[in-house]
């Protein structure tokens, strides 16, 4: 695996200056993972303490509350700090009967992935972490892990609530997977690639997806489907604070809960910033830099999401799977009908 | 409602006493197949705290506090009914202008209790936006009660012949600043909720209340007349000044949540019709009658009923010519409600479950005493 992120000519003159020195090449790629690795974390993990706050000042303005606006200043931008202080100095709670190997392994089989899926995001023209021939396919893969976190965990907590939550997260990861990936089909055909930097050069010749006729239909379906599975309402059933408490992460506390908290966020972050991706070429547009239009895009995308979960009521679970199998799987059938006949013709 | 050939296996859950939804420390012993509830079981009495038999050994004017804490969200209706049985045993009536401002104090009780209702069961339904609007709106009744008793929730205001006080200078400008704004913020919730189509998969047709079985269970207010059952104690058996004002019995028949939600709906823009008719009639006048320090009504026994927000609000008191009751009896309607709660939901789903326990709009420190 070799590194193509940043500017290429620094890595390739440390390279020479390694190899110069005869240490071999496998253990500069090693050190260079990490290091990347290691940015990606932190990139995500501010973006997130970011998020946090940035939904709580939405939703205030949307509610017409004022939202944080003491910790760090006149708006309050060192509230999810403060927090996230809290919950380390919590005392961690494993609860009695709790099946505790998994309980504790769970929230990192959450995380883990949705940071791993980072890798393939081009922030901008010289920052995508490692362009996989099959990108897509690889956001696919790794993206439906969590789901297996969420329900070992509310499996695990040894709490009813938790289970519920557990079969809600399932039932509906599994279901709304389905349109999901048929979304990106729509635009692998599109781009007749797999790999994301060809659908983002595909995007600068030709035009963004979401100009172009059957995809915006492939972008709604996107959208719909990555709320859901990021859970959030209308479509927050595994979690629905009114009916299951807290739904699968009943149980935990401290910064277990944190990191199930992150992993949502960072997970939202990340499928606005595939849709970006994917529908409004990248980090393409005129005048400023590459990265600043991709987080402008990102953001918008996420607003809107912000938006619909501050705005409507929750569905019950028979509607939320009915909606999937009955409107949103046919319909993504029919976009991918029509996106191969477009893109044969 | 089984899921065929899969042998599932029931699971109770105690949903409370600390939940959410439970609005208070109600605990629902349920028996679930995974999502669908076929048995549920009200467990109640953890804010039991023995009013009735408190009433005994306090004087009549010293139980007045307790009954704001019954009904703590529409506190004055509970007073009323107290007053009404204890005027009615003593044979005191209020002054006119005294009983204009009881109305207006209870009407204004019956909005902050129905936005309340509105918000809450918006957020039963995870609609968390209307949950902070119903309560925005609240707060300026709340302004109000302060402005006039000193008290924003617990306001003891109604007392044996009359109010606390005349309500202080500037507050008929601002109930009527109030009355106007809040027709348009109710159209508001109707853009966010009403016609939601989420809103309304989640509400229309669920937890069916049946009129007859609704009148079975001696349900009463919102509750039944949004079963289309028209019994409202203000037309039924006009209290106070209510026979001299003009307002509709709003009624609706869905028999469903969404029957009850539109009611309650209503019914905020019938109370803002009733204000705005107090405020213009209100006569000049004493706002307290001549009653003795120390109350001793002769022997004898009264039944006070009111509608209150949540439905026959009524208290039953007898006295042997002491200084306290010899007895009183609470009629709290909620206690009713809860219990057709079962019939309700079963073979509903968890989510239903806490939309139609939100659409009862119970008070568990009525139902707990």
């Amino acid at each position: 695996m070799t590194a193509t992120a940043t500017a290429p000519g620094v890595l390739q003159r440390l390279l020479v200056w390694w190899q110069a020195h005869g240490w071999p090449a496998w253990i500069f790629d090693a050190i260079w993972m990490v290091v990347m690795a290691a940015v990606v974390t932190a990139f995500v993990l501010v973006t997130v303490l970011f998020l946090i706050w940035l939904e709580r000042k939405v939703s205030g303005d949307i509610q017409s509350r004022v939202g944080p606006n003491r910790v760090g200043g006149r708006f309050g931008p060192l509230q999810t700090a403060a927090d996230a202080l809290k919950l380390l100095m919590k005392e961690d709670i494993i609860p009695a009967g709790a099946d505790r190997i998994v309980f504790v392994l769970a929230p990192f089989l959450v995380f883990v992935p949705t940071l791993m899926v980072f890798l393939v995001v081009p922030f901008s023209d010289r920052w995508l972490v490692k362009d996989l021939n099959l990108g897509l396919l690889f956001v696919v893969a790794v993206s439906a892990l969590p789901v297996i976190g969420l329900v070992m965990g509310g499996w695990a907590s040894n709490n009813k609530y938790a289970m519920l939550g557990a079969m809600r997260a399932a039932a509906q990861g599994m279901s709304y997977e389905i349109p999901l990936i048929l979304a990106m089909v729509c635009v692998a055909v599109a781009a007749g690639s797999l790999k994301i930097g060809d659908i983002v050069s595909a995007q600068r010749e030709g035009g963004w997806f979401i100009l172009r006729f059957p995809l915006q239909l492939a972008f709604l379906l996107y959208l719909i489907t990555s709320m859901a599975e990021v859970n959030r309402v209308p479509f927050d059933l595994p979690e629905a604070e009114s009916e299951l408490v807290a739904g699968y992460h009943t149980e935990y506390t401290g910064m277990r809960f944190a990191i199930f908290f992150v992993a949502e966020f960072a997970h939202l972050f990340f499928v606005a910033a595939f849709c970006t991706t994917l529908f409004l070429g990248a980090w393409s547009g005129p005048v400023l830099p590459p990265a600043i239009w991709f987080l402008i895009k990102t953001y918008a995308i996420i607003l809107v999401i912000m938006w619909v979960r501050w705005t409507v009521p929750r569905l019950r679970i028979d509607q939320i799977m009915g909606f999937a199998w009955k409107l949103l799987v046919p319909a993504a059938l029919v976009t991918v009908l029509l996106t191969g006949l477009v893109w044969t013709a | 409602m089984s899921v065929g050939l899969t042998p599932t296996e029931q699971v109770i859950l105690n949903m409370g006493p600390q939940h959410p939804s439970t609005h208070g420390v109600l605990r629902l012993r349920l028996t679930l197949d995974g999502e669908v509830v076929v048995g549920c079981d009200p467990v109640i009495g953890y804010l039991h705290r023995g009013m009735e038999k408190i009433a005994e050994n306090r004087t009549y004017a010293q139980f007045i506090p307790y009954t704001d804490r019954l009904d703590y969200i529409s506190s004055a209706s509970n007073n009323e009914a107290f007053v009404l049985a204890v005027e009615r045993i003593a044979g005191i009536e209020a002054p006119p202008r005294a009983q204009y401002l009881r109305v207006i104090l209870l009407e204004l009780n019956r909005i902050a209790s129905h936005l309340v209702f509105v918000a809450t069961f918006a957020n039963d339904l995870a609609a968390t936006t209307a949950f902070l609007y119903g309560f925005r709106e609240r707060e300026v009744i709340m302004d109000l009660f302060e402005m006039w008793t000193g008290a924003r929730l617990t306001q003891s205001w109604i007392r044996i012949g009359g109010v606390g006080s005349d309500i202080p200078e500037g507050f008929e400008k601002k109930a009527h600043e109030f009355c106007r704004m809040l027709g348009p913020r109710l159209d508001e919730y109707d853009q966010l909720l009403t016609g939601n189509r989420i809103f309304r998969v989640r509400t229309e047709g669920v937890g069916v209340l049946p009129p007859e079985v609704g009148v079975d269970y001696a349900c009463s207010g919102p509750t039944l007349r949004g079963s289309g059952v028209g019994f409202d104690l203000r037309r039924a058996e006009p209290y106070e000044v209510y026979s001299r004002l003009g307002f509709d019995v709003v009624t609706d028949t869905a028999c469903d949540c969404m029957g009850r939600y539109r009611v309650r709906m209503e019914e905020m823009r019938q109370s803002v019709h009733i204000i705005e008719q107090c405020l213009d009639q209100l006569p000049e006048g004493e706002v307290q009658a001549k009653v003795p320090r120390a109350l001793r009504p002769s022997a004898g026994e009264a039944y006070g009923r009111v509608e209150s927000p949540r439905g026959e609000f009524a208290c039953y008191v007898v006295s042997d010519g002491g200084t306290s009751p010899l007895r009183v009896r609470l009629r709290a309607p909620s206690f009713y409600h809860m219990a057709a709660l079962p019939e309700m939901v079963r073979g509903w789903k968890m989510g239903d479950l806490v939309a139609i326990l939100g659409s009862l709009d119970i008070v568990l420190g009525e139902i707990d005493r």
